[in-house]
């Protein structure tokens, strides 16, 4: 235990040492001075010849303490106390620290949360998203989802599989929930069989759907999602055995899912069977998300292997019908390109996080350089201190030591500030959605986060106190001990630190603001392009959904819509009205099918190109803004008359036919028991999945078709009204559908503006963070040259004031100040534009209707930059000018 | 050939010891602490006396920078290879005296022994060959 009792006896131990020191210098003085030399003389030699005291006392001392840790706590009050006695500094450097660090955090917890953490699924790294591709399938190219699955796809996959412990599909949708209270439109997901055991997810109360809630006309099943059982019948386990009525369907809820659980990245309310009939399956119908569960050992390669394997078997299976050939697929030339579901979620989201992470990394450079800046000027105005302290004895590791953890404990400081921050915004970022990110009720900020911001304190600790401890903490000649600043002008070494690191703020700065104005210019381009419709503010939209158990007759399921749009239309304020299957960009699963046209010849065991296709009733064209380029809408007495019409897009016709006016008169048709439908009218084209995306060939059915696939019972209603968005206005349009038919709910009630915006919600995101990004770069770059050239003139003092004693004009000192800063910003300027023109690159995909090396944005902004360091340096230039010479001689 | 050897801590060092003599050589870490054994072992001494012991033995060789004595034997007593009591010296002094342990007259002679050896192999290289 000897450690503990040097513990308790060292205060004892090193009074004794100091003693024991004192005596022998003491016994030496004595000695001398009865060898005869003066008490004096005696005193100087003594002290010479036993060496620094203070250094010696302190290594003595050394071989008994627990030394890095004794020197780190000593270091830590030092620098507590230095940073107390300079509020102003402290406070400035802390706030730079804290937003950079913040900021970085916040950007890195939603990396962490959306890209980094596994799904939350037991063993997530099995799941895998049963993607494939149809490169054969002429249309389906732009199909961003690939090819989905056929429910006769999965019967054949479930079957006949080797590489899966489960296997399900699923798709999203809406379901009415009515005989409690209002009725209400929830978000329902449909699963087969597989899904929820693929998951592996526990019920919270209750049951799976097992494969026997999967037998169609058998009893019929539902579970519900955990907030809608606690928003519905208040978290009471008595649901369990309950009936609900789903889309006019009683049914009995088996069990209840967990908090925060997600069928991949669907939020739900309930969760209902899909309980195919296998007896009456085509080969197509590829409209469902495959997810499954691969075998332990069994590689993403491997499965794909298997599935290639079962397409065969799938074909020779199923059929689409009498006279159909069923390995026409074979032309689709289907692939199976399974990956992880993780992948699947996120998508493509991953670039652009990366992209802000690294703009907010290079803000944090930029912090970093004006705080080395700030640490600089400080430890100059420290020199003398830190030259006694060398003087009496510090070694240069332990001055050296001293500078870094101080500015290691402003850095931690600063991260806990920035932590604070982060947390705020992360908060903001998830109440507010703006960036439509997936996964956003997972991101959160969890120990990797903590960890990443105490790594990047340390880092930028060391970082900026690095340059400042290896400049100043070298035993140095004596002159800085003897005199300080006076007598000099300003070395070119000394500003050298401080001049690099103006430049490459500089630089960086122009890399952000570069960066930025790109996403400026992208973000007008986009906003120039003519989406297919006009005026979305005053558009207002509503989905309502009429299940067949509720109307079984298709007819009149059309009649009740036209029932609807006529009430609609008839509210006070609105001009038109209309339906549709889906507006454009609402984001809801699309039809596609081949289309035939009666003048085209299709060689035998080719398939036509899939097409968009809508279905959508007379007048809503008009009420979206879509304007017709050629022929004419169709009117109700055609639909009730089942009159073969139909419209076509305009990028369609001129594939087809050359020019919108030929496809007039020509007959289309998707399947062979359809009639021959004439085109009698050629409409813009619409940016269906968003401005930035091409507009797909589109075809436009009216509602009611002779052997297609059924009368769409879910579609979107559209009002043109100046009242769109207003509460008043909703009311009204719930009491007119409610006057048809008081069973039907709502739902997706929003503007044509809030889809729109939605639509770009990511470019406008990334916008504003690069936007912040710059902005801050901006107004830290300018800080920084301000900074130096204040500085720098305040030294330069004494040789202005000596110039303009010798009669140098005024104007020529002021040119040369500004030369001096101006030589400093071109430098950062070329060295900026030459990094942006490389990174820029990396952010193209983002970019729209500009290039990554856009001239005009990369001119602009070193213009601007150059302007504001102009700005930065005149002032302090100016100030030169002031200097009155006697007054500056007379320091001296 | 007079060849001055200055006797520093052993430790990382720098301008303030003196430093005027033509030729300067750190000992070898261990060098001082040896010494300081050796001088033990002949009688307990004080801080100052040792340093004055040692001074006068070497003839004056060795410039030993008094101070550098205390850390050296700091560590020595931690490695309770001496010990240490308060006293009275022959001035009437109150020290601290020094004395050897059993386990540091044991380490000395291993060092000593050790160094033995090490100085002999460097002199017979160092040796002009006469055959």
């Amino acid at each position: 235990m000897s450690w503990l009792r040097q513990l308790f006896w060292r205060g004892r131990l090193y009074r004794e040492l100091s003693e024991e020191i004192q005596s022998h210098i003491d016994e030496k003085i004595e000695e001398l001075v009865a060898d005869g030399l003066s008490r004096e003389e005696a005193t100087h030699i003594a002290r010479r010849e036993f060496g620094n005291i203070g250094l010696i006392e302190e290594k003595s001392r050394d071989v008994w303490a627990w030394l890095p840790v004794e020197d780190f706590f000593s270091d830590l009050r030092y620098g507590l106390r230095t940073l107390r006695k300079n509020p102003v500094f402290t406070t400035v450097t802390l706030l730079t620290i804290a937003i950079g660090i913040g900021a970085n955090t916040a950007v890195f917890t939603v990396l962490n949360s959306v890209l980094l953490k596994p799904l939350n699924y037991p063993k997530s790294e099995q799941v895998v998203s049963l993607h494939q591709v149809a490169p054969g399938a002429a249309g389906l190219a732009d199909f961003e989802n690939g090819l989905l699955l056929s429910p006769s796809m999965y019967f054949t996959y479930a079957d006949h599989n080797r590489s899966f412990q489960s296997l399900g599909v699923w798709i999203a949708g809406a379901a009415n929930v009515t005989g409690r209270a209002e009725p209400e439109q929830v978000r329902a997901v449909f699963v087969s069989d597989g899904v929820l055991q693929t998951l592996n997810v526990r019920p919270a109360i209750g049951r799976w759907l097992l494969q026997a809630d999967q037998v169609p006309h058998g009893p019929e099943r539902v579970m519900l999602s955990y907030s809608y059982w606690q928003k519905r019948f208040g978290g009471s386990s008595t649901v369990l055995g309950q009936n609900i009525m789903v889309d006019s369907q009683p049914r009995e809820v088996v069990g209840v899912m967990p908090k925060g659980f997600q069928v991949v990245d669907a939020d739900f309310d309930v969760i209902v069977p899909l309980a195919f009939e296998r007896g009456k399956l085509d080969l197509a119908g590829f409209e469902y998300h495959g997810i499954a569960r691969l075998k332990p050992d069994v590689t993403i390669e491997q499965a794909n292997a298997d599935i290639r394997r079962m397409l065969p078997i799938w074909m020779d299976s199923w059929s689409n019908g009498p006279g159909q050939d069923s390995h026409i697929y074979e032309t689709w030339k289907i692939t199976p390109t399974i990956r992880p579901l993780k992948q699947e979620v996120i998508g493509n989201i991953g670039e652009l996080l990366w992209v802000v992470m690294g703009t907010i990394g290079v803000v944090m450079l930029i912090a970093c350089a004006n705080v080395t800046n700030l640490l600089l000027v400080r430890v100059e105005a420290r020199q003398q201190e830190l030259a006694i302290r060398g003087a009496l004895g510090a070694g240069w590791t332990r001055i050296m030591r001293t500078l870094l953890v101080e500015s290691v404990m402003l850095a931690l400081l600063g991260g806990l500030l920035g932590i604070g921050l982060a947390y705020a915004a992360v908060r903001f970022l998830v109440a507010t959605d703006l960036s439509n990110l997936p996964r956003l009720n997972e991101i959160s900020l969890d120990a990797r986060a903590l960890g990443f911001t105490l790594l990047l304190s340390v880092l930028s600790g060391l970082l900026f106190g690095l340059i400042p401890a290896l400049k100043y903490a070298w035993p140095r000649s004596g002159s800085t001990l003897r005199s300080e600043g006076r007598t000099s002008s300003a070395s070119r070494e000394r500003h050298r630190a401080r001049n690099l690191l103006v430049a490459g703020q500089v630089a960086m700065a122009l890399v952000l603001l570069v960066s930025a104005g790109l996403m400026i210019r992208t973000f007008r381009a986009l906003r120039n392009v003519d989406p297919g419709f006009a005026d979305p503010q005053h558009l207002q939209l509503l989905r309502i959904s009429i299940p067949d158990s509720l109307v079984a007759e298709p007819q009149q399921v059309t009649r009740i819509q036209n029932e609807i749009v006529d009430q609609l239309a008839a509210i006070q304020g609105v001009k038109s009205a209309g339906f549709i299957t889906e507006m454009p960009m609402e984001g809801f699963d699309s039809d596609w099918d081949q289309i035939y046209a009666e003048d085209k010849v299709y060689p035998a065991g080719t398939i036509p190109p899939l097409r968009l296709y809508k279905h959508l009733s007379p007048g809503l064209l008009q009420t979206a803004g879509t304007r017709l380029i050629a022929g004419r809408d169709m009117t109700w007495a055609e639909v009730y008359a089942l009159r073969p019409v139909a419209m076509v897009s305009e990028s369609l016709a001129r594939e087809m036919w050359g020019t919108p006016s030929a496809a007039l008169g020509k007959y289309i048709r998707e399947i062979p028991r359809m009639p021959w439908h004439e085109v009698i009218g050629v409409v813009q084209d619409v940016r269906e999945r968003g401005v930035q995306e091409k507009a797909p060939e589109t075809v436009y059915w009216p509602p009611m078709v002779v052997g297609g696939f059924g009368t769409p019972r879910t579609v979107t209603f559209a009002i043109r009204s100046e009242r769109a968005g207003t509460e008043s206005f909703l009311s009204e349009i719930r009491q007119a559908v409610w006057s048809v038919n008081s069973n039907l709910p709502l739902a997706s009630v929003r503007t044509m503006q809030e889809v729109y915006d939605k639509s770009l919600a990511r470019t406008s995101f990334t916008l504003v963070m690069l936007g912040i990004a710059g902005a801050v770069a901006l107004a830290l770059g300018i800080i920084g040259i301000y900074g130096v050239m204040s500085y720098s003139v305040s030294q330069r003092k004494r040789e202005i004031g000596i110039r303009l004693a010798l009669g140098a004009q005024p104007k020529h000192v002021l040119q040369m100040i500004l030369k001096q800063g101006m030589a400093l910003a071109l430098v950062g300027v070329a060295i900026g534009v030459g990094a942006a023109f490389g990174l820029t690159r990396l952010m193209r995909n983002l970019l729209f209707g500009v290039t990554a090396h856009d001239p005009l944005t990369f001119a602009a902004v070193s213009v601007l930059l150059l302007l504001v360091a102009l700005l930065a340096c005149y002032i302090p230039g100016r100030r030169a000018l002031l200097v009155d010479p006697v007054v500056a001689l007379r320091y001296e | 050939m007079a060849c001055v050897y200055y006797v520093a801590l052993g430790l990382e060092q720098h301008g303030m010891l003196l430093m005027t003599k033509q030729t300067q050589r750190d000992l070898f870490p261990g060098a001082l602490e040896m010494m300081i054994l050796r001088t033990l072992k002949r009688q307990p001494l004080h801080g100052y006396a040792l340093a004055q012991d040692i001074k006068r033995t070497s003839d004056d060789l060795l410039q030993i920078e008094e101070g550098s004595l205390y850390p050296a034997l700091q560590r020595l007593l931690k490695q309770e290879l001496v010990k240490a009591e308060w006293g009275t010296s022959s001035t009437n002094r109150r020290v601290r005296i020094y004395k050897l342990t059993p386990a540091g007259a044991k380490h000395l002679q291993r060092e000593v022994s050790s160094f033995e050896r090490m100085l002999e192999g460097i002199t017979r290289v160092l040796a002009p060959s006469e055959s």
